[in-house]
């Protein structure tokens, strides 16, 4: 990059990439104009070009929306041996996520006002990704009692969340659906029932029988499911499932969807792309949530996201720190690292060999869920804040989790091949991350 | 190779009760993080047979109770210098992992539900001692297949070698997936007796079930139990087998455990023999 001193800072002209915004159905060669922190133009003329601009040339780039992510595990406050606020939303970056939805599950959990103050404070200083605060659906996140919702949107909090536990109370899930019609904001659940899933560590089938494993049966989330969505539907309320990974999951939301019912649902990357064949290593990397599942349900998976029954992909990042995770597979908790190898995920395994185009890729990681979540982003429209991203999507390089800007050093994908990969992202118009100056 | 190994070391020990110093000067650490006797102590007998020594752990007075991980526990036994770790633990796949961190040889002596290789190598062992061969012959591994290494550990070898495998049990310890495996399943006892040429009788694990998977010990007994009365409809010449410990009157009872069809404690004796070929092998290995 060359700073000139006549340069004016954040005014940048983005030039000769391939623009790809599902939000304005944009997929064409053309230049993106930002100017103190917003979307200025889509191909100025060059009389519409401002003084002082830095010329950022993009030839072989595709430029995106930021990603947004449903559900990024922070862990700050109280497990900062995973993951901090500064680690996390320096992580995002790096995987192309200009905003990311944090879960409340920290110690103590985001159920109180001032815990969403404290996260949103810490993010604002880490000036990496945008953070967008999910609040605990109970207090303590017990699963029992409603958390002070309201309160807790006043607070700042963008959406309600127990995740990852599930929410097991029935009761709890209706009138918390009930009562946050007042706010229009979703409830996320990841769905299962606690009873049916018990101390399972993989997906239960072939592979879970013949390695003596306690199996997670996919009716734990296919009844959770359906219990969800038939509360959304007599509440009215904003429901959001995910992530899900069973071929019930698909074929109740589709269901659902097909009577015009308002619900959404979201996939990980590992969930479309492996399967529970990789728990034979005995690895607690392949020990992730949701778990690895049979190849059947992977290629409904795929299915759904294509037809959009799954409206969203989101990173599964549940950062846990080596130490935890180098334990036995009964011990070793669930998690994984994933916000700095989901897109690049997608993008081999699923745009090269054709399963999905990039306009649709970007809808599912990031316009769909801005619009899921109610948050800024999901967009390069004129006068929208300028979270930008550009990918270089012949780019290949070898995943070595050790060199992970995340805390957590644990990843199902270690060592996989992969092609595509962020190589600039502005938050606000800010060049926030630049993968040039990271080169070793 | 092992079996005929085990059967060969067998014989030059006579039945396993003499001393033949083969492995002098090599050290094996028995290294179990859950409760063993039997096991434990044929593993310990089949080294010093050979003339090795042996070092024991078990997890309750050690630092596993302080907070260690059981794969630095087993790095702090190998560091003490030994040339075999012979390992029991509740989880599937730790001997996996030990073997991925450790140098020296690893033994599995039973991994959680999934493999207990010695204990199926003894069983074919066995078999074979009585029968000769196993192909052709029917073998019914019967009760909880759910939590039993012992059923995971011989259906592969026996399938290998030759035998047709029946697994039984009631549904909710018998899944219909090892039907897709190429297994035969069944839940009624009483239609496979008289087909079976050998019995295989597994214990029920309380301590690995969480919900009980039947209504009764009592309903179990009157449903899967090997009694004299059930002897009478078997084939004259059925081998009973047992992993152990058994438990009387639950999947057995006194006089078919102790009668003339059992070959109960003979399973025990070819313990030692295919633990002490095991170790011999894998010295062996280790030195090329």
């Amino acid at each position: 990059m060359n700073r000139g001193s006549e340069e004016t800072p954040n005014r940048w002209l983005i030039e000769g990439g391939r623009i790809v915004d599902p939000s304005q159905n944009l997929d064409r060669a053309g230049r993106v104009l930002v100017d103190a922190g917003r979307i200025a133009a889509i191909d100025p003329s060059d009389e519409d070009v401002p003084p002082g601009v830095q010329r950022l040339e993009a030839g072989g780039l595709i430029v995106a929306p930021g990603l947004v992510d449903l559900g990024t595990e922070l862990r700050e406050p109280g497990r900062e041996e995973d993951e901090t606020i500064a680690s996390g939303v320096k992580a995002a970056l790096v995987g192309g996520y200009t905003s990311v939805l944090c879960s409340s599950n920290t110690h103590p959990p985001i159920d109180t006002p001032g815990a969403v103050e404290f996260v949103r404070q810490k993010a604002a200083r880490a000036r990496g990704a945008r953070v967008h605060v999910i609040g605990c659906v109970s207090k303590g996140r017990r699963g029992a009692e409603m958390a002070e919702l309201g309160l807790l949107v006043e607070a700042g909090a963008a959406a309600f969340s127990d995740s990852p536990a599930p929410l097991f109370n029935s009761a709890l899930v209706k009138r918390a659906l009930e009562y946050c019609r007042m706010f229009d904001l979703p409830i996320l659940d990841r769905p299962e029932i606690p009873e049916l899933a018990g101390a399972g560590v993989m997906h239960e089938g072939q592979v879970s029988l013949v390695l003596g494993l306690n199996g997670l049966p996919t009716e734990a989330e296919d009844l959770a499911v359906a219990r969800d969505v038939r509360l959304a539907e007599a509440t009215g309320g904003r429901l959001h499932v995910g992530p899900v990974s069973t071929m019930g999951s698909v074929d109740l939301i589709r269901r659902v969807k097909s009577r015009g019912i308002d619900v959404t649902a979201s996939v990980c990357p590992h969930n479309l792309t492996m399967d529970d064949r990789q728990l034979r290593s005995f690895d607690a990397k392949f020990k992730v949530h949701p778990p690895l599942r049979s190849p059947r349900h992977v290629a409904m998976l795929r299915e759904a996201l294509a037809d959009e029954t799954i409206d969203a992909i989101q990173s599964g990042h549940m950062p846990r720190a080596t130490e935890k995770k180098m334990d036995d597979l009964d011990l070793a908790p669930f998690g994984m690292s994933g916000l700095e190898t989901a897109l690049a995920v997608i993008i081999t395994e699923l745009i090269l060999p054709g399963k999905l185009d990039w306009l649709t890729a970007i809808a599912r990681l990031s316009t769909t869920p801005a619009r899921i979540g109610k948050v800024e982003g999901g967009t390069l429209r004129v006068g929208k804040p300028a979270d930008v991203i550009l990918i270089d999507p012949q780019s290949e390089w070898t995943v070595d989790e050790t060199r992970f800007l995340s805390r957590s050093h644990s990843t199902p994908f270690q060592r996989t091949r992969l092609t595509g990969c962020v190589t600039h992202a502005f938050v606000d118009g800010e060049l926030r991350y630049c993968r040039a100056d990271d080169a070793p | 190779m092992l079996l005929d190994t085990a059967q060969r070391l067998k014989e030059a020990t006579e039945n396993c009760r003499r001393k033949l110093p083969l492995l002098t000067g090599k050290t094996c650490a028995n290294l179990f993080f859950e409760n063993s006797t039997r096991t434990r102590n044929s593993f310990s007998l089949a080294a010093k047979r050979l003339g090795a020594d042996t070092v024991e752990f078990s997890a309750g007075g050690s630092s596993v109770a302080k907070g260690e991980t059981f794969v630095d526990t087993a790095k702090t036994i190998q560091a003490m210098g030994v040339d075999w770790v012979v390992t029991r633990h509740a989880t599937p796949g730790t001997p996996h992992l030990l073997s991925r961190e450790l140098e020296c040889c690893v033994l599995n002596a039973g991994d959680g539900p999934h493999e207990h290789p010695t204990q199926g190598l003894l069983d074919i062992l066995t078999i074979r001692q009585h029968r000769g061969s196993l192909e052709g012959l029917t073998v019914a591994l019967v009760g909880d297949i759910a939590h039993s290494r012992t059923a995971r550990s011989n259906i592969w070898g026996l399938r290998k070698l030759g035998a047709h495998v029946i697994i039984c049990g009631p549904p909710t310890l018998v899944s219909p997936r090892w039907e897709e495996l190429g297994f035969e399943v069944a839940h009624v006892l009483d239609d496979i007796l008289p087909r079976c040429d050998v019995l295989n009788l597994l214990r029920i694990q309380f301590e690995r079930q969480a919900t009980r998977p039947f209504p009764s010990i009592h309903e179990y007994a009157a449903l899967y139990a090997m009694t004299g009365e059930r002897m009478r409809r078997s084939k004259e010449d059925i081998l009973i087998m047992a992993p152990g410990p058994i438990n009387r009157g639950v999947e057995i009872t006194p006089e078919v455990a102790d009668g003339p069809h059992s070959v109960i404690l003979e399973q025990v004796t070819n313990g030692i023999a295919v633990r002490m070929a095991a170790l011999w092998l894998l010295a062996g290995a280790a030195a090329e």
